[in-house]
C-alpha cells in the first residue's frame, strides 16, 4: 500500500458542510424541549449565544451534530434543534471522531465540562486534539460537579471546600488552555459565559478552523459554585484582572489600557505597567504563531485565583487535520482499487488455492 | 517415492553420501502431527506456517494450534521462551490439531523438555543437537545430557546439527555465522517437507516474495531449506517417509485460511453486502490485533480503520461512526471487552448497530494473552449495568468465522443493536482450509435509513423510538437527512417519541420492548448428529470446543457406543429447539473452557441438569481426554 500525502488545510473548519440559502433564526435552532438547568446557570447565556450564533454559519441544520458527555453541560444537545447525541461520561470525544472521520459533510460540536473532559475524559481530550480532529469543543468551566451536587473538579482552586473535601481540596488543578496548548491543540481559546460577544467571535473561529477546536467557557454555577467569576464580571477591577487577546496587537488592558504583557526574565510572560516599561517592550499577539511558546506563555499569566484573565484566542495555526488524511487513504486506496479491479471475490479466493473436483460420479 | 536427481545435483557435495540418492521406504498414512517447538526467536510460528501452505495445497484436510509465549523474546533457551506449531493434516475431514505429535521437532533443549512429554513411545522426535550444550541444559535444568543418556530410548530420534549444516551450506553466500545459523528453522522446514513429499516450490516462491527487498537473504533461507531437504533424502539416518493423500473435502475452491482473516474478510464482506462504509475503532490487544492489521490493508474496500488512544475510544469512535450510517465495529479480548462495556450499555440504550469481536484470552485480568479461553461468556452476556440484552455469535472453527461475521453484522444493521461475536485464541491464530464462498451467493443486507417523518399522530414529527412491528427494530435516521433532527442518549427514553422520561411505567415498557427485541431475533435451530438415534447421552457445545468434541464422539462410536453432538453457534438468543433437545436425552455433558458457563446458562434457562465437564488450561480440549469423559458418560459415569 502506497503512502498517502496528507492534505494540507487549505480548507476552513466548515467547507464540506453544505449550507442553505433560507435565512436561519435562533427560534430554528431551538428544540421543544424544555430547559431543565438551575434558574440562573451560566449555561442559560452560553445556550442564547450559541443558538443566536448558529444561523450566522449558514449551514443546513441537519448538517450540525452536537456531541456531548454526562454533566450538567452535556444536556446541552437536547435544547438545541440539530442532531445530537448525549453519550457517556468523558467520552464525546471519541464518538465524535468516528463521526467526523466518516462524515466530512458534518459539522461535528463536543460539548463537555471540566470534570467530563479534564476528569473522566481527560485522555479522549487530549487524543482528540494531537489528531487535529475536525470538531470543535466547548468546555464549559464552572470549576465544580454541579450534576453530583458539589464535588471538587480538576479545575478547582487548591484548598476549596466542598462536600468532599470537607478540609479543603488538597488536589492541584489543570489550566485548560495550557493543557490543551501541551497537547499539541491548533485552535485555543477562551471566553466568559456572560460575555455574549466575545464568546461569539471565539466561536466564529473556532467553527471556521480546519481541525480540534478548544474553546474553554467560563460558567458559573449558582448552586455549588455561586459568584466563582463574578470578579471578572464585576466591580472596579475587572478591567485589571481581564487581558483580551487581539491578533496582531501588542498586549494591553486596564481601565485606561495602563498594563501590558512583557517579556518576563524568566522567559515567561509578565504584566508590567506600560508607564514603567514603555510601549516597545509589549509583546504583540500572533494566534498564527507555529511555535506554541508564547501562546503557553499567556496561558500561564491566567492564575487560579483569577488576579489575571487572558480571554480572547490564544492559538490558531494550520494542521493537516486527522480526518482529512484518513479520507485521503480511503479516496488513494479506492481508486487504486477500482483501477485494479479489486472485488470481494478476488478478496476471499486469494493467491494460494486448491480445487478438490467432483469425481465422475459426482462425489467430491 | 521417485528420486529427482535435478535436486540431488544441487546438492552442496559434503552432503552427498555416496554420491548417489539413495531409496527410501515410503509409507502411506492417513494422518499426521507435527509439532515443531523452539526458541521464541527461532521463528517456529514461520516454519509451521510455511508447513501449513505446503500441506494446504497439497490439498491435505488440516488444522493448526499456535502456542507462544505473551513475551516477545522471553530470555534465549529458557522454558517460559518456548514456541511451538502443531499442525495436523490428514487425507480424511478432521476436527482438531491433535492431541499428541507424531513428530516433535525440537530445535533446543527447553523446547525438548516442554514438549517431551505430549510425544507417544514410539514417536519421531527430530533434534537439533547444536543446541545441546552444557550451559543450555542447565539453563532448563538437565543434569545430564538427554542426547547422550538413555532418556530419549522410547523414541525414533534423529539427532541433526541443524546449525551446523545450514551454517556450512550459507558459507559460500558470505554470512556472518549468526545470521547463517538464523535460517536453521528453514532447514527444519526443508527436512520435514521431505519427509512428507511436500514440494519445495511454493515455499521458495514464499521465501522470494517476503524478502523481495533482500533477494540475498531470500536466496540464503532458500538455500538452507533446499539443505533441509536433501538432507533427509541423502542421508541414511531416515529410513523412511510418508505420504498423505489429498483429502477427499467437497467440491470446490480451497485456501487456508485463520480465523482472525475470516473474521476480518466477514467484516469487508459485510460492508460490501450492506452497502455501508466499515469503520473499526479498535486498540491493539492479543489475539484480536491480526483484525485490525488485515482491515488496514482494505481502505480500497471501503473500510476505515481507526487506532484509538483506548479500548473506551475504539469502541466510542465506532458508535459515533453507527451514529453517522457506517457498519461500526470494533475489536478486542476480555479485558478490552471490561473497558468497552459501558459503551456497549449506550448502544443497547441508542439502539444503534454495533459489531464487537471479542477474540477471547485467558483471564481475569491480563490473564494469559496468548492462551485460549471461553470464559468472556457471561461477560458478552450480563457485562453491564441495568438490563442491557445484546446477541452473541460464536463461531466454531476458523473459517466459521467469516459467516459469523456477516451474520453477527446482518443482526445488527436489522434489529439496530450492538452483536458481539465470541471467537477465541485458537480459533483466531489456528488455521484449516475454507471452501472459499461465491461472493455472489452472498445475502444482500442493504439498509434503509429513515427519510421521512414517521409520528402517528400526523405531527410531521420524527420519533426515533417508534418501532417497526415485525423486528422491533427503530429508524435509523442519519444526520444529513432533513425534517429528522433528533437527539438521542443514554438517558431512558419514552417509548416511541424518543425524548427523555423517568416515568416507571414507561422504563418498565422499554426494558421489557429491548429484551423482546434481542429475543424475537430468529436464530436457526440447533442439528443434532445422532448416527445411530439410541444415543442417551448429548454432548452440547460452543464455539472452539467442535473440533475436540467432533473427534471424541468419532472415537466413542468408533468404540461402538452411542453418543450424539450439537453445537450452538447463537448464544443470544439460543436456538428455539434447543430445550427439546436438551430435554430429549437422559444425560448432557457440556465441555466448556472456563468453569461451567454455560452451563449455568442452560440450568437457569431449561431447567435441566446438564454436566459441566471444564478445563481452563489455555489450550484446547484434547480428543482423547474428552472421548474418555463422554465414554464415562455414556456408561453412567458423569462428570460430577
Amino acid at each position: 500500500m502506497t503512502a498517502v500525502e496528507l492534505p494540507t488545510p487549505s480548507l476552513g473548519g466548515l467547507d464540506l458542510v453544505p449550507t442553505t440559502e433560507e435565512t436561519q433564526k435562533a427560534k430554528d435552532f431551538t428544540s421543544d424541549q424544555e430547559v431543565r438547568w438551575c434558574p440562573g446557570c451560566g449555561d442559560y447565556a452560553v445556550l442564547a449565544s450559541v443558538r443566536s450564533f448558529l444561523p450566522e454559519l449558514g449551514l443546513k441544520r441537519e448538517n450540525i451534530v452536537f456531541v456531548s458527555g454526562i454533566g450538567c453541560s452535556s444536556r446541552f444537545p437536547y435544547y438545541l434543534d440539530t442532531y445530537g447525541m448525549h453519550s457517556i461520561h468523558g467520552r464525546a470525544p471519541a464518538i465524535a471522531t468516528g463521526l467526523a472521520v466518516t462524515r466530512p459533510d458534518l459539522s461535528v460540536w463536543v460539548v463537555t465540562g471540566d470534570g467530563d473532559a479534564l476528569s473522566i475524559g481527560g485522555n479522549h481530550l487530549i487524543h482528540a486534539l494531537r489528531r487535529n480532529m475536525n470538531i470543535t469543543i466547548l468546555l464549559f468551566n464552572n470549576r465544580i460537579y454541579g450534576l453530583t451536587k458539589g464535588q471538587y473538579s480538576p479545575t478547582s482552586e487548591v484548598g476549596k471546600v466542598t462536600k468532599s473535601t470537607p478540609m479543603g481540596s488538597v488536589d492541584a488543578p489543570f489550566n485548560p488552555v495550557s493543557l490543551a496548548l501541551g497537547a499539541e491543540a491548533t485552535f485555543v481559546g477562551r471566553a466568559l459565559d456572560s460575555d455574549r460577544k466575545g464568546l461569539t467571535e471565539v466561536l466564529r473561529q473556532a467553527a471556521a478552523h480546519r481541525g480540534a477546536s478548544l474553546v474553554e467557557i467560563f460558567q458559573d454555577c449558582p448552586i455549588f459554585n455561586d459568584g466563582s467569576f463574578d470578579v471578572l464580571r464585576k466591580g472596579d477591577e475587572v478591567q485589571q484582572r481581564l487581558i483580551p487577546l487581539t491578533d496582531g496587537e501588542p498586549i494591553r488592558f486596564g481601565n485606561d489600557g495602563e498594563y501590558g504583557v512583557v517579556r518576563a526574565a524568566s522567559g515567561g510572560l509578565e504584566v508590567k505597567l506600560i508607564s514603567e516599561v514603555g510601549e516597545d517592550a509589549l509583546v504583540v499577539h500572533h494566534a498564527d504563531e507555529t511555535d506554541p511558546t508564547q501562546a503557553f506563555a499567556l496561558s500561564r499569566l491566567s492564575d487560579q485565583d483569577l488576579t489575571h484573565t487572558v480571554t480572547g484566542i490564544f492559538r490558531n495555526v494550520e494542521r493537516p487535520t486527522y480526518d482529512d488524511g484518513a479520507r485521503a487513504q480511503v479516496t488513494a486506496a479506492t481508486e487504486q482499487a477500482q483501477q485494479r479491479g479489486d472485488n470481494l471475490q478476488a478478496l476471499l479466493t486469494g493467491k494460494d488455492t486448491w480445487a478438490v473436483a467432483p469425481t465422475p460420479d459426482g462425489e467430491a | 517415492m521417485s528420486t529427482d536427481t535435478e535436486v540431488g545435483a544441487e546438492l552442496p557435495d559434503h552432503l552427498v553420501a555416496h554420491g548417489e540418492i539413495r531409496q527410501t521406504e515410503v509409507k502411506q498414512t492417513h494422518r499426521v502431527v507435527i509439532r515443531f517447538a523452539g526458541d521464541s526467536g527461532d521463528g517456529m510460528q514461520l516454519t509451521g506456517d510455511r508447513f501449513t501452505s505446503e500441506a494446504a495445497a497439497f490439498g491435505n484436510d488440516l488444522a493448526t494450534l499456535p502456542n507462544f509465549p505473551a513475551e516477545i523474546r522471553a530470555p534465549a533457551g529458557t522454558l517460559p521462551g518456548v514456541s511451538s506449531f502443531q499442525l495436523h493434516f490428514a487425507d480424511y475431514d478432521i476436527l482438531t490439531p491433535g492431541d499428541r505429535p507424531d513428530v516433535l521437532v525440537a530445535m533446543n533443549p527447553a523446547a525438548l523438555k516442554s514438549n517431551l512429554e505430549d510425544l507417544p513411545h514410539g514417536g519421531v522426535l527430530i533434534v537439533n543437537t547444536d543446541e545441546f550444550t552444557k550451559r543450555n541444559l542447565g539453563k532448563v535444568g538437565y543434569e545430564s545430557n538427554p542426547l547422550e543418556d538413555d532418556s530419549l530410548a522410547p523414541y525414533q530420534v534423529h539427532q541433526v546439527a541443524m546449525a551446523t549444516l545450514t551454517r556450512t551450506a550459507l558459507e559460500p553466500t558470505g554470512m556472518s555465522k549468526k545470521d547463517a545459523e538464523r535460517a536453521k528453522n528453514m532447514f527444519a522446514l526443508g527436512l520435514l517437507s521431505w519427509m512428507y513429499h511436500r514440494g519445495t516450490e511454493s515455499t521458495e516462491e514464499f521465501l522470494r516474495e517476503k524478502f523481495a527487498k533482500k533477494p540475498e537473504l531470500a536466496e540464503a533461507n532458500i538455500l538452507a531449506f533446499r539443505t533441509g531437504w536433501n538432507y533427509g533424502e541423502t542421508t541414511e539416518s531416515f529410513a523412511v517417509t510418508y505420504e498423505v493423500a489429498p483429502a477427499a473435502l467437497p467440491t470446490g475452491t480451497y485456501r487456508q485460511i485463520t480465523g482472525n482473516l475470516a473474521l476480518a474478510y466477514g467484516v469487508v464482506a459485510a460492508g460490501q453486502l450492506s452497502k455501508l462504509p466499515v469503520f473499526l475503532g479498535t486498540y491493539p490487544i492479543t489475539p484480536a490485533s491480526d483484525v485490525l492489521h488485515e482491515l488496514s490493508k482494505h481502505k480500497g474496500m471501503g473500510v476505515t480503520t481507526f487506532q484509538a488512544e483506548d479500548e473506551i475510544a475504539g469502541i466510542g469512535a465506532a458508535l459515533g461512526a453507527s451514529f453517522g450510517g457506517s457498519l461500526g465495529v470494533t475489536s478486542t479480548s476480555g479485558p478490552g471487552v471490561a473497558l468497552k462495556s459501558e459503551t456497549i450499555g449506550l448502544a443497547v440504550a441508542l439502539e444503534l448497530p454495533l459489531l464487537i469481536l471479542d477474540i477471547q484470552r485467558g483471564g481475569p485480568s491480563t490473564g494469559l494473552p496468548t492462551k485460549t479461553e471461553q470464559a468472556d461468556l457471561l461477560q458478552a452476556m450480563y457485562g453491564r449495568n441495568g438490563e442491557a440484552p445484546v446477541p452473541i455469535i460464536a463461531p466454531a472453527s476458523p473459517s466459521e468465522c467469516f459467516q459469523a461475521a456477516i451474520t453477527a453484522a446482518r443482526i445488527a444493521l436489522t434489529y439496530r443493536t450492538p452483536v458481539f461475536l465470541l471467537s477465541d485464541g485458537a480459533i483466531a491464530n489456528g488455521s484449516e482450509p475454507w471452501n472459499v464462498p461465491d461472493a455472489s451467493t452472498l445475502p444482500d443486507m442493504s439498509v434503509e435509513f429513515a427519510t421521512e417523518a414517521n409520528a402517528p399522530d400526523g405531527s410531521g414529527e420524527f420519533w426515533p423510538y417508534l418501532r417497526d412491528d415485525d423486528t422491533l427494530a427503530r429508524p435509523w435516521a442519519v444526520p444529513g437527512t432533513a425534517g429528522l433532527e433528533h437527539r438521542i442518549g443514554g438517558l431512558e427514553k419514552a417509548d416511541g417519541r424518543g425524548s427523555i422520561s423517568y416515568d416507571p411505567d414507561n422504563h418498565d415498557r422499554m426494558v421489557r420492548l429491548r429484551q423482546a427485541k434481542i429475543d424475537g431475533i430468529p436464530v436457526d435451530d440447533v442439528e443434532v448428529d445422532d448416527p445411530s438415534g439410541q444415543a442417551e447421552v448429548l454432548v452440547l457445545g460452543w464455539g472452539s470446543t467442535f473440533g475436540p468434541i467432533g473427534a471424541a464422539c468419532r472415537r466413542v462410536r468408533a468404540a461402538g457406543l452411542d453418543v450424539a453432538q450439537a453445537h450452538v453457534r447463537s448464544m443470544n438468543p439460543l436456538p428455539g429447539n434447543l430445550g427439546d433437545v436438551l430435554h430429549r436425552y437422559r444425560r448432557v455433558v457440556v465441555p466448556e473452557m472456563n468453569l461451567g458457563q454455560f452451563a449455568m446458562m442452560l440450568r437457569a434457562r431449561y431447567l435441566v441438569d446438564v454436566r459441566s465437564y471444564t478445563k481452563v488450561a489455555g489450550l484446547p480440549f484434547q480428543a482423547e481426554e474428552l472421548a474418555g469423559v463422554l465414554t464415562d458418560a455414556v456408561k453412567g459415569d458423569l462428570p460430577a
